[in-house]
């Protein structure tokens, strides 16, 4: 039967076209995720119960007639307390890269925001540009700058000599690979936390100096709580790579300072043992995502809704 | 002696004056408006009471005391932002905790202010509520409230009702006298709202081009313009270009070009032989058919149209010479809503004491 109300079916169709196009829209990325991130999931969940091939990779799936799986990667994660000290120390250096982010990023976004707007984009330009060479190579930069040959090096040790202390070698040390992660991720806590800085409105902070703040506590009372959102955005985009970082550990650590991604990183190409390196890497995103968790409710928004 | 004390206040940003030599004397317990058109210098004025701005020289007196070295946040006097700036992450009660936290006030005094504000605004239900929960209104109370709540001085309000609908805004215009009368404290208020000045005041200072025109109650500022800008920034004026014929002591003849003679009210500072403006409100001239021998100033003319708003109906009659006299008639005979249709001839007339006489 048609429907008396010519402007029914009209709606009817407007309302099947836009659901349509949503479906259109969402289907690529829909598609690609399945297949590149929950498809590789699911395999590598599997994979880490299952056997080591006799030359790396996997054993069969199935032989004689029965399932080949096992719990004993899991077993041998617990049983030995080295794992967990790695991921212990892992979590420890992504702490401080974050923290040490937050403590240079914070001046330098609020610096940002505080200039000439026809210099913002310049200066956040600038603080992007690393992003133009490549990784690896500023990665061996910092070789030669810690090199023991460097006028730092020297310095350092020329100082720690007028004190009658022992030489120290900056490269290959945690030294290095914090001072290289934080090179590396600072950029990410400088973005989130500038476009957090710049929608604050100045008003509130003329108000809170009208009712009686100083700037401390203007700085405090307003503006800390309001950037909040974005120092856990900008905590997030380093916290989490750095975790799972394994180049510069490699390349600027020394040989006691491995981190889980290294630990990864040679199972499936040094040891060969794939179940192991996929038990690894499933306690590892465990544990982030148990972070992401316990930070989501330490932001909670208390019905406060910021800037 | 006066509570806030400007001396000879200016400021400039380059080459424009903001403030220009502005000099007024604020009592205890008075509303006061900064009234005037955008760009006249009113809230630069005010920023400078607040410490937001410094003058580039003159004086600020608070009590007697010079507030120049003071900053913003030393100085005992609150204002409330025309955007209420009210922190976001903050609830209610927190925002108008904020002052009494920073003045070191322990815990059972911020809370039983804190409860004792937000009565004074209506608003104890929304103490646990937060600023984008709230209405316009609310927001607006909220800010009142926070700014009221360390007893300040002074209170300083910039454009506070701008940013409220109309008739929220003439419901918070009472709310504000009400409130005022309450605590007793001093606003300062600033507005480019005429209406909304008239009906709060207890002075008016009506600013132009960063100076002070008049300074004066709302009655006086209306009724008794001191100048041409006064006259046309605050109602409805009709001007004539005049002559002074004759000072007496208690009136003036002034000649009308191609039209005649006007009695006017005395001015003390006129002098025969001056030219100048005659302004005369829409509602002090009256229109008729029949010549009134009690308004001594009258002259025939024609209706050109009119504009009927309900409860008046605006009247413009071109008198004699081509000047055109704007007459109000209120509506107050049931029915009849219209007396005179365009082209009638009528008569125009006013009261001697009616008008004012204006410097060039």
């Amino acid at each position: 039967m048609r429907s008396p109300w010519p402007g029914d079916t009209m709606r009817a169709c407007s309302s099947m076209y836009s659901r349509l196009t949503r479906w259109l829209v969402s289907l690529p990325p829909t598609l690609f995720l399945l297949v590149f991130f929950v498809a590789p999931s699911l395999i590598m969940i599997v994979a880490s119960f299952r056997f080591p091939g006799d030359y790396g990779g996997l054993a069969p799936l199935v032989a004689d007639g029965h399932w080949q799986v096992t719990l004993e990667t899991y077993r041998f994660f617990f049983s030995d307390f080295i794992y967990t000290e790695i991921f212990i120390k892992s979590f420890g250096v992504a702490l401080a890269t974050t923290l040490i982010c937050i403590l240079l990023a914070y001046p330098l976004a609020w610096l940002i925001t505080r200039s000439p707007k026809r210099h913002r984009d310049l200066m956040v330009l600038l603080a992007i540009l690393p992003f133009a060479s490549n990784f690896l190579i500023r990665i061996y930069a910092w070789m030669i700058i810690l090199g023991p040959q460097a006028a730092l090096a020297r310095v350092v040790n020329g100082l720690l000599a007028s004190f009658g202390l022992e030489p120290v070698s900056l490269l290959f040390s945690p030294f290095a690979v914090l001072v290289g992660m934080v090179y590396v991720h600072l950029p990410f806590m400088i973005l989130p936390l500038y476009t957090n800085l710049d929608r604050h409105d100045p008003v509130l902070l003329d108000a809170a100096q009208d009712l009686g703040a100083n700037a401390w506590r203007r700085f405090w009372r307003i503006t800390w709580p309001l950037s909040l959102p974005g120092i856990y955005s900008g905590s997030a985009l380093v916290f989490i790579p750095v975790l799972g970082m394994f180049a510069i550990p490699e390349i600027l650590g020394g040989t006691g300072d491995i981190l889980i991604g290294n630990l990864i990183k040679d199972q499936f190409l040094g040891t060969r043992d794939w179940p192991f390196g996929s038990t690894l890497s499933i306690m590892l995103t465990m544990a982030v995502l148990g972070c992401a968790g316990l930070a989501a409710w330490f932001a909670r928004p208390r019905g406060g809704r910021h800037a | 002696m006066a509570l806030l004390e400007l001396c000879n206040l200016s400021r400039r940003f380059g080459d424009l004056v903001a403030v220009d030599d502005v000099s007024l004397s604020i009592e205890s317990g008075e509303f006061v408006t900064l009234l005037g058109p955008s760009g006249c210098g009113k809230t630069t004025l005010l920023r400078m009471i607040a410490g937001f701005e410094l003058p580039d020289s003159g004086r600020i007196l608070l009590d007697g005391r010079d507030l120049v070295d003071t900053p913003p946040e030393k100085r005992p006097l609150n204002t409330v932002f025309q955007s209420y700036a009210l922190f976001p992450h903050m609830s209610v009660a927190e925002n108008v905790a904020f002052p009494l936290e920073l003045a070191g006030k322990d815990p059972a005094t911020v809370k039983a202010r804190v409860r004792e504000a937000l009565a004074d605004v209506h608003l104890e239900d929304k103490a646990a509520a937060y600023p984008h929960e709230l209405s316009g209104g609310q927001k607006q109370r909220v800010a009142l409230a926070r700014g009221l709540v360390n007893r300040p001085r002074l209170l300083l309000l910039d454009e506070p009702l701008a940013a409220l609908d109309a008739k929220l805004r003439e419901e918070m215009q009472h709310e504000l006298i009400d409130l005022q009368r309450e605590v007793g404290i001093t606003f300062v208020f600033v507005t480019h709202a005429q209406d909304e000045a008239l009906a709060l005041s207890h002075r008016i200072a009506v600013m132009n081009q960063g100076r002070v025109e008049q300074f004066d109650e709302p009655s006086k500022i209306y009724g008794f313009p001191q100048n041409r800008f006064v006259a046309d920034f605050i109602g409805n004026t009709n001007m004539l270009g005049v002559e002074v014929i004759e000072v007496a002591s208690d009136h003036l003849r002034l000649a009308v070009p191609g039209l005649g003679e006007i009695v006017a009210p005395a001015r003390e500072d006129a002098r025969a032989g001056q030219r100048g403006w005659f302004a005369v409100r829409p509602e002090q001239v009256s229109i008729g058919t029949r010549h009134d021998a009690e308004l001594k100033n009258h002259f025939f003319g024609k209706v050109r149209d009119f504009i009927y708003v309900g409860n008046v109906t605006t009247y413009t009659v071109e008198l004699a010479n081509g000047t055109q006299l704007e007459a109000l008639l209120p509506n107050s005979a049931p029915g009849r809503a219209r007396f005179f249709e365009a082209g009638d001839e009528v008569t125009v007339a006013w009261r001697h004491d009616a008008g004012v006489f204006l410097h060039v």
